[in-house]
């Protein structure tokens, strides 16, 4: 027998989804229609099959060389580290008093709220190109250089900064749900444990907080993976140049612009694109493997 | 057992290794932070002095002053950049938790066939990247004709997947029975929804209106891809290129710091208010 449907479940989705399918849905399929075609947004799209998923793992050197091998290490170092990183803070922070945790938190917490611009400013007073910069200055000043480097567009230096200011930037919502999720673990569990013979605080957090907290532990992961793909724009913020400089900060989101907004070759774009979405997608379902539900 | 333990309530000298990892960490986080503010109220010669000063030693207010007397090649005074970052930054929060919370509503309290399906289809959004399909995005808006309107800044934003996923686990957890007792009582949806539904969920509505604040206050994108008219751009985007130029000139970094720590505050500020209720949301919601 088919229930009776209500009309106003119509109207509660309706908005939200209507935004969703104009601006996720639609958009994402158009970008996996677009990767098979030829489309310089002059002519109409041409179909043109595989060809630029072709060219983009057999000829795309700067891609194959440059661009994926620095998104990879990118999101091992800055993703990863910084996702470990802020377990470990949430960990410590839940074993601090309330009024030190608060404020400690803050400090933690605050530069996620620079967002990306703001980034690039703070971040040039540190690393500016002349002696004026903090760093340079210090540096000089102990002797530890002559003259002062120009850090943010030396293909040296821009990566590994380039970290440090993602990581810097990355203790968000994501850090927050982990926090909360340490504090909310039942204490009853860790005397329980202590009596099931834990010896150390290594098996502690294996065995019990980490079990325990395993939906924050998800949720974190999920905002890292997206966060740190999102924060590919960085490289080319502070360095002023996209291209990069020799490519050291080229990360797969400065791809996609460069040929679509610079070369107008928006097929091959669009095929950037998809293999970006495909790649966050399969990361997030390693952290899905590793704190989803067993049952599922 | 003598260790510190989670969450205590006063000060044990086991934690001091704690507050060994915890400070130094802090401070490399707080420091940039306190750099911007200090460069905002310094004047001309302390900006470029070297070695260079870290505690502005005569403060001043100059930096803010040029930056509001600033008009820009296209006759656009920064007030304006100002105004229309509050007017969109506003917009998206307030239409953000509106349409994310009747969403959340239907897809956690009515019984439809869909219903698991797009809460899995929401779930699998939180991953996904708005920055990968700028292109196919921009098609889409100039097909719709809101390209260099005010909509283009609101409008994509409020498909936000992580509000519906945050607002859902709190409905979730409303009973039933409480929703039945009011419709027994003769109340209509709308009355349920604002009455019942909206007081209990106040803290994940909250922390949505900080996630969606940011997402709108610090997005510069829109204003460089999805708009021409300077008139109708954002204050992250003329940060941006105050940021860009000022390398080049001297009174540029002041007010770059100044315009920096304009963008910042009102950030800091919205958290703070907010900040025991996201902790709260936090808690009861991880992916399941």
């Amino acid at each position: 027998m088919k229930k009776k449907f209500d009309p106003t479940v119509l109207v509660l989705l309706a908005p939200y989804w209507l935004l969703f399918a104009i601006f996720i849905l639609i958009p994402t399929l158009a970008a996996i229609a677009l990767s098979f075609t030829w489309f310089n947004t002059l002519q109409p799209p041409r179909f043109i099959g595989l060809d630029n998923y072709v060219r983009l793992f057999t000829q795309d050197e700067t891609f194959m060389k440059n661009v994926l091998p620095n998104t990879l290490q990118f999101a091992i170092v800055a993703g990863l580290g910084g996702y470990l990183l802020s377990f470990v803070l949430a960990w410590a922070l839940a074993q601090v008093p309330r009024l030190p945790r608060t404020i400690l938190s803050l400090f933690i917490y605050a530069p996620s709220l620079t967002g990306g611009v703001i980034i690039s400013v703070v971040w040039s007073i540190v690393f500016s190109g002349d002696q004026v910069g903090y760093l340079n200055s210090l540096l000089l000043n102990a002797g530890l250089l002559r003259e002062p480097v120009q850090f943010l567009t030396n293909p040296l230096f821009l990566m590994p900064i380039m970290m440090v200011v993602t990581i810097w930037g990355s203790m968000g919502v994501g850090f927050l749900a982990m926090l909360a999720g340490v504090l909310n673990v039942d204490p009853q569990l860790y005397e329980a444990g202590a009596l099931d013979g834990i010896k150390n605080r290594f098996q502690e957090t294996v065995y019990i907080t980490l079990p325990s907290m395993q939906p924050q532990m998800l949720f974190g992961a999920v905002m890292a993976v997206v966060g740190t793909f999102q924060a590919g724009a960085i490289g080319v913020q502070l360095s002023g140049q996209n291209p990069t400089p020799q490519n050291a900060g080229q990360l797969i989101v400065n791809h996609i612009e460069d040929y679509g907004f610079f070369r107008y070759e928006m097929g091959y774009a669009a095929a950037v694109s998809v293999v970006l979405l495909g790649l966050v997608w399969i990361v997030a379902r390693l952290a899905w493997k590793t704190f989803g539900n067993k049952e599922d | 057992m003598k260790h510190a333990r989670f969450n205590p309530e006063r000060f044990h000298k086991a934690q001091l290794p704690l507050y060994l990892f915890l400070f130094p960490l802090a401070l490399f986080m707080a420091l940039p932070i306190l750099f911007i503010v200090f460069h905002a109220f310094k004047p001309l010669d302390e900006l470029f002095a070297f070695p260079p000063v870290f505690i502005p030693g005569h403060p001043t207010l100059q930096n803010f002053s040029d930056l509001f007397g600033q008009i820009d090649k296209g006759g656009i005074p920064f007030s304006r950049y100002l105004a229309n970052s509050l007017v969109v930054s506003l917009s998206v929060v307030v239409l953000s938790v509106l349409t994310g919370s009747l969403a959340a509503y239907a897809l956690s309290k009515k019984k439809f066939g869909a219903r698991s399906l797009l809460f899995e289809i929401n779930t699998l959004a939180l991953m996904f990247l708005p920055i990968a399909v700028t292109i196919p995005r921009y098609l889409v808006m100039s097909q719709l004709g809101i390209l260099d309107t005010v909509f283009a800044h609101i409008l994509p934003l409020l498909a936000m997947p992580v509000g519906v996923f945050l607002i859902k686990q709190f409905v979730d957890q409303v009973p039933d029975e409480l929703i039945e007792a009011a419709r027994i009582d003769g109340a209509g949806d709308a009355r349920i929804f604002f009455q019942v539904i909206v007081p209990l969920v106040a803290p994940a509505l909250s922390t949505v209106a900080i996630l969606s604040f940011q997402a709108a206050w610090n997005n510069a994108e829109t204003s460089s891809l999805f708009v021409d008219g300077e008139d109708l751009k954002t204050l992250a985007f003329y940060l941006g290129t105050l940021a860009s130029s000022s390398g080049t000139t001297v009174a540029g970094q002041g007010m770059a710091a100044a315009a920096s720590l304009l963008m910042f505050v009102p950030n800091l500020i919205v958290f703070i208010v907010f900040q025991g209720r996201v902790m709260n949301t936090m808690a009861r919601s991880g992916i399941k």
